[in-house]
């Protein structure tokens, strides 16, 4: 196997607040291959964004990295220095946020944005920088590079505007991209254009993309593997196609059967009945288990640990093969409350 | 932006003219200006001859445009206390005052945009806290009573300054300056530290807060995720989004120490406007506090209309909106 851009292992990610230590990332672990786009998905507060803000180093107090390791290539990056991770973000790291209204500041050109974060991580003159902000800008897709690169940000429409956030961020050629929600913003046309963007750039250079999101669509669309994320753990990794139609962990399970499709005549939605636990709040054992149909008093007490099982990795003891007992719990013995389960 | 800037003008012209309308109505309402003219000996006719000569006997509405007319300009009338015309008496304290009110605008703006820059940068550092405090002292402490603490320890305890007035002033033409002689110097530091530190006090905050507003925005974290260095975000990205509200306070502020340096003036007997309006109001010298208003309104739109332009030079969106849509 081809060595990982990125290599994230047990990670822990904590919050120092009054009201005491909450562990927003607890214990994650997942690699991600050159070209390779990992899709990261959840509910809000699963850990989704914190796990990208801790990869490149943007945790901020009270948050900090309790725990883990995270390798670049073969650089270990968690613990280096801020000035020495500050010169890999944007360089080998490069960043697209939620919101491409405003990722960019109002009162500069975005020219002069783009060469300034070339001009940081390059030796490049400010003539060839702007030569190659121009570059960028064609290669996102921005009509007339030539004159739009001297606009100043609200003279771009919200897609265009993340165009010039991914150029932003493609301007050291990164090994990474990490995507933070980047089509949450957008209309509906506008994101299969930027999802398609950010798919070829990372064929042409083989860029690794984390790409995270809600949205199951653009996960199946795009990722080649996906994490499913739970209360600050992975409850579920695998190729994407097999954890979209083989869902195994019951939360992926319940979050694939929520997926509303037109051929379903389903007069209500689905969903999985309670809500994710607060991060004050995550009970013992399984972080699923109050809100899981097969839990057991296992679940409880012993906090599951990923297993392989084919392709996916795991987070649930249904899959223990260890556990005796655990065959006979994968028949529900107890269906969810809520109805509407589709046949 | 043509609109936006005619605008602005618009505005102030309207302003002025509501301003001058109060500071005519004063005539009115304060006391007999013709009473107060000529002595108690005199005649009947020899006051109708001067409220003829006064054009007082007009109906309302044609004395306030003749005394638009008039103030457009300059001319204000005759001082009743002096006896000579106002444009001239305000003419003569006007260079103190400027001096004054300029120096003390440099240091307030110069000094607290420094330090609210710091504070900000180190928020949690001894140092910014130490000041952050201390700013605490010159917002909430009387302008008067500063400058008498200054006056205190710096004229009377250790000598080094003059308590009061201007010292030597150089003629320039028709302008008087204290800025050319080594007494001049010494007696505007003083009044200069006084009416610039509520100011500069106010200023401090404001940066400090509004950066620390900016800093948490998307594009600064953005800016990060770029690795750029971060003086560069704290300096080029932060700062300058820091000045748009800043502009806007710091110049109704900076308009302020001009119009209003009176208790300064009067604490440190300083020869300039704020202290002739005091004198005039003890003595109901009404032309000289109408030409004061006005002065102070006229003050106050021209700061307007010049924070409006840098507006306009910091912000691009308002340059590219050619309808001005604010």
């Amino acid at each position: 196997m081809t060595q990982p851009v990125l290599s994230v292992r047990d990670l822990r990610v904590e919050f120092v607040t009054r009201r005491g230590v909450l562990k927003a990332i607890d214990g994650v672990s997942f690699d991600i291959a050159p070209g390779e786009v990992l899709g990261v998905v959840g509910e809000s507060g699963a850990g989704k964004s914190v796990t990208g803000s801790a990869v490149i180093g943007l945790i901020d107090p009270p948050g900090r990295i309790a725990g883990g390791e995270v390798w670049l290539s073969e650089q270990r990056i968690d613990n280096l220095s801020p000035e020495e991770m500050r010169r890999i973000r944007g360089k080998r790291i490069g960043m697209i946020f939620q919101d491409p209204l405003t990722s960019l500041n109002p009162l500069y050109r975005v020219g002069e944005q783009l060469v300034e974060t070339i001009q940081t991580h390059t030796d490049l003159s400010a003539a060839a920088a702007r030569r190659r902000a121009i570059e960028l800008l064609t290669e996102v897709g921005i009509p007339a590079p030539e004159r739009r690169i001297d606009g100043y940000p609200h003279e771009f429409s919200g897609g265009m505007r993340q165009r010039v956030v991914i150029a932003l961020a493609l301007c050291a050629e990164p090994e990474l991209i990490i995507a933070d929600e980047p089509t949450t913003a957008l209309d509906v046309s506008v994101q299969a254009q930027i999802i398609s963007l950010l798919q070829r750039l990372g064929r042409e250079h083989g860029t690794a993309i984390m790409l995270v999101t809600h949205d199951m669509g653009v996960i199946a669309e795009t990722a080649d593997r996906v994490a499913v994320m739970y209360a600050g753990r992975i409850a579920e990794i695998g190729p994407v196609q097999d954890v979209v139609q083989n869902p195994l962990h019951p939360y992926a399970r319940g979050l694939m059967g929520a997926i509303p499709t037109l051929a379903q005549d389903a007069s209500r939605l689905v969903q999985i009945p309670g809500s994710m636990p607060r991060l004050s709040a995550i009970p013992p054992g399984c972080p699923f288990n109050p809100r899981c149909p097969h839990a057991w008093d296992r679940c409880r007490i012993d906090r599951p640990e990923p297993i392989q099982h084919g392709a996916h990795k795991v987070a649930c003891h249904l899959y223990d093969l260890n556990d005796p007992t655990a065959e006979a719990h994968k028949v529900l013995t107890h269906p969810p409350a809520e109805e509407g389960v589709p046949a | 932006m043509f609109a936006y800037i005619l605008r602005s003008l618009l505005q102030g012209a309207v302003v002025l003219i509501a301003v001058a309308f109060i500071a005519f109505s004063m005539f009115r309402f304060v006391g007999d200006p013709v009473a107060n003219m000529v002595g108690q000996e005199a005649s009947m006719a020899d006051r109708e001859e001067l409220t003829k000569h006064l054009g007082l006997d007009q109906p309302f509405p044609i004395q306030f445009l003749r005394f638009l007319g008039k103030a457009a300009q300059g001319d204000f009338g005759i001082s009743y206390r002096q006896g000579r015309p106002v444009a001239a008496v305000m003419a003569e304290r006007l260079p103190a005052t400027v001096e004054l009110a300029v120096l003390s605008a440099i240091f307030a703006t110069v000094v607290g945009v420094a330090l609210g820059v710091y504070a900000a940068i180190r928020r949690h550092g001894l140092v910014a806290n130490a000041v952050m405090t201390l700013s605490l002292v010159g917002v909430s402490l009387p302008t008067f009573l500063i400058g008498i603490g200054l006056i205190y320890v710096f004229a009377v305890e250790l000598r080094w300054l003059p308590s009061f007035g201007r010292g030597e002033t150089v003629r320039l033409g028709g302008w008087t300056t204290g800025l050319l002689t080594k007494s001049g110097l010494q007696s505007l530091i003083l009044p200069v530290l006084t009416l610039g530190f509520f100011q500069l006090t106010l200023i401090m905050r404001l940066v400090r807060s509004e950066m620390l507003e900016v800093m948490r925005s998307d594009f600064i974290r953005f800016a990060r995720a770029r690795g750029i260095p971060n003086r560069v975000i704290e300096f080029r990205h932060a700062l300058r989004n820091t000045m748009i509200p800043v502009v806007t306070i710091a110049g109704l502020q900076l308009g302020s120490v001009i119009a209003f340096a009176i208790v300064t003036e009067t604490v440190f007997q300083w020869p300039g406007l704020g202290a002739l309006f005091v004198n005039a109001v003890q003595f109901a010298d009404v032309p000289v506090m109408a030409a004061y208003l006005v002065f102070v309104a006229f003050v106050f739109v021209v700061v307007n209309l010049a924070t409006d332009l840098a507006y306009l030079a910091l912000d691009p969106r308002l340059r590219a909106a050619p309808t001005a849509a604010r």
